[in-house]
């Protein structure tokens, strides 16, 4: 069925429309204790979801565009499935509030209490984190440079970075909101002692990247350590320099919500959540989680856009083949 | 964005251990290093802790060596100099009995036990899933970015969430803090044994299609040896995370028993050298399980005939 499905994109487009409409028809009218038919019918519709989308992933992309296109509908379709699946059984199975929120509660809560989430989230994520991660991020890069001019720092540090990057860093959150107070500051140095070592150890790593050929063609150049170091190790080291920015993203984003269970003004992501849970407020604690997980992939994703205009000439960037 | 949680993997893989950094002529730098931020630290107690010590030296008449004293040995200071952690230390862990609460070894214990279970089921879930995706084409378009998406949601920020809900149905103890840990540990499982089970070249896989082998017996005698390596860096990275996993689990859980209790405990009551102890203790677990499993790949390689 797939296989035929696939050599006619619009029966697959038309599948989907129907079966997803339908399956989102279903999700807004549910209430509490459908019958079996209900459920057969979920079933049913969720079964055709699944094989229109499994038809779709396999077509056969005329262009570019509508292979970028069709790569970015086939996890979308997924996760709009996922989130009308948590709706009917959450509606139809009358499931209480306090252990699962449906969706459009969710939602509701979002915009109903966008003012706190805002607060939240500047106070969260503008300072903590995106200070935090600039710091950090730029003083392991510096400490980096540091290491590669001076052979014996790098054989000093480097074992001990690696060992320190292995470790629960997040556990100095409480020495941190002793020294630095409760506000957003303390918060923003524990970050920047997350972020530190992932740096120093993979901008190490890239400044070792460059290969021996071009070396020797800048030492005959007579190029100075300056020269070779902004014109030749510098760009190769940008692919890893980048990795290290996109796990420190995310390691930002964390750092700062759990410091925040140590003690803080009374706002920010962290705080609102440990405080809603225990006021079984889930529906607000699923909001933050909700900000979190969007800024956290906003965040990941503009590094990513920068990296491939930067490092465009890396192979994983080249003319991608259809896969 | 598909390649970066294995270009993390790959950097993992190639980083020398501790032991075998120290091994190959880099312990006099370590060594030196270690000295000046030892060195630094002792220094940096004296200003920090100034606020504290000031009348008491000044009561003492001051004088250099009643600031050095009287900074080093405060009984809750700001920064606690190295050697009153190396003494709490020894007081919790060789004066008390092992299983009474006072005891940090108790403490590593409870976290421990709840690190180990949710990283055995998270790497079993990792391994199950990549097999999946590597068998059922329309789950790698599907799932892996969703896989993927799954860790820009801050996990260790809905652990208190998911330790207060399971709670509320009567599940309480280790379970809850194992799924926490189970959560953190499938991702990088995942992602490095789908590298693996893809990594035999066409040849081989075309090798095993002529000898009309089954998928099953691709999977087990091809797929399987020669994803172990990439296994093993994924597990490390795991029981690393599994770690921190289970210690943030313990925050909200009203501080009973574990580090992470240790640390909630130790932040409340300004009991800095507490909360120093269980950070070496965390870091000295973090690096034991690394080491460890590093050891069983080693076993392993050998095992498998690899060459030392």
């Amino acid at each position: 069925m797939i296989a035929a499905l696939r050599r006619s994109p619009p029966a697959v487009i038309a599948i989907l429309l129907v079966a997803g409409g339908l399956l989102w028809l279903m999700a807004h009218q549910v209430t509490a204790q459908p019958g079996v038919p209900f459920w057969i019918g979920v079933l049913v519709l969720w079964a055709l979801v699944w094989t229109g989308n499994d038809a779709l992933s396999g077509l056969a992309a005329s262009s570019p565009l509508a292979m970028r296109l069709r790569n970015l509908t086939v996890p979308a379709i997924f996760g709009l499935t996922l989130l009308l699946l948590w709706q009917l059984i959450v509606k139809g199975f009358g499931i209480s509030p306090v252990f699962l929120p449906a969706p459009s509660d969710i939602w509701t809560r979002i915009t109903t209490s966008f003012a706190t989430l805002e607060a939240d989230f500047v106070q969260t994520f503008m300072r903590s984190v995106l200070i935090g991660w600039a710091l950090g991020s730029l003083s392991g890069f510096v400490v980096a440079i540091l290491c590669d001019y001076w052979g014996f720092l790098r054989r000093g540090l480097l074992p001990l970075g690696n060992l320190f990057a292995a470790l629960p860093i997040v556990g100095v959150a409480p020495i941190m909101v002793m020294w630095f107070g409760f506000d957003w500051h303390s918060k923003a140095a524990v970050v920047v002692i997350m972020t530190f070592f992932p740096m120093l150890v993979n901008a190490v790593a890239g400044l070792q990247a460059a290969g021996h050929l071009e070396r020797d063609l800048m030492r005959s150049y007579g190029a100075s350590y300056f020269d070779t170091l902004v014109k030749l190790r510098l760009p190769a080291a940008m692919p890893f320099i980048f990795n290290a920015l996109k796990i420190n993203s995310t390691l930002a984003l964390i750092g700062a919500i759990v410091a925040e269970f140590f003690g803080t003004p009374i706002v920010g992501m962290g705080f609102r959540i440990s405080t809603e849970v225990a006021k079984f407020n889930l529906d607000l604690v699923w909001a933050e989680i909700a900000v979190a997980a969007i800024a956290g992939s906003a965040f990941y994703g503009v590094i990513a856009l920068i990296e491939r205009a930067v490092t465009f000439w890396h192979p994983s960037y080249r003319s991608r083949k259809d896969q | 964005m598909r390649e970066s949680p294995s270009m993390t993997l790959a950097i993992t893989a190639q980083r020398p251990s501790f032991a075998s950094a120290l091994a190959a002529g880099h312990a006099f730098p370590v060594a030196v290093i270690v000295a000046i931020v030892l060195v630094i630290w002792y220094l940096a107690a004296i200003p920090m802790n100034r606020v504290l010590t000031q009348p008491l030296i000044d009561a003492a008449g001051g004088g250099l060596m009643n600031t050095l004293s009287i900074s080093w040995s405060l009984p809750r200071p700001v920064l606690p100099a190295p050697h009153q952690i190396i003494a709490e230390l020894w007081n919790t862990i060789f004066t008390v009995e092992p299983w009474r609460p006072r005891s940090l070894l108790y403490h590593c214990w409870v976290t421990l036990s709840s690190t180990l279970l949710g990283f055995v089921l998270g790497s079993l879930l990792g391994i199950a899933l990549a097999a999946a995706i590597v068998h059922v084409k329309a789950l790698n378009r599907s799932l892996m970015p969703w896989i993927i998406a799954s860790q820009t949601i801050p996990i260790l920020a809905i652990a208190p969430m998911i330790i207060v809900v399971l709670g509320a149905i009567g599940l309480t103890g280790l379970v809850p803090k194992s799924l926490i840990s189970m959560y953190l540990c499938f991702f990088p499982v995942t992602i490095g044994m789908v590298k693996g089970f893809t990594s035999p070249d066409p040849m081989q896989l075309d090798l095993m299609r002529t000898y009309n082998a089954s998928t099953a017996q691709t999977f087990w005698k091809l797929r399987w040896p020669a994803a172990v390596p990439f296994l093993f860096t994924s597990l490390k990275v795991a029981i690393a995370i599994a770690l921190v996993g289970a210690i943030v689990a313990e925050l909200p859980t009203g501080a009973q028993a574990g580090i992470g209790a240790r640390l909630l405990n130790g932040s409340y009551y300004g009991q800095t050298q507490q909360i120093w102890a269980a950070l070496v203790a965390a870091a000295v677990m973090s690096s034991g399980l690394v080491w460890l499993v590093g050891f069983i790949e080693r076993q392993v390689a050998r095992a498998m005939g690899a060459k030392p």
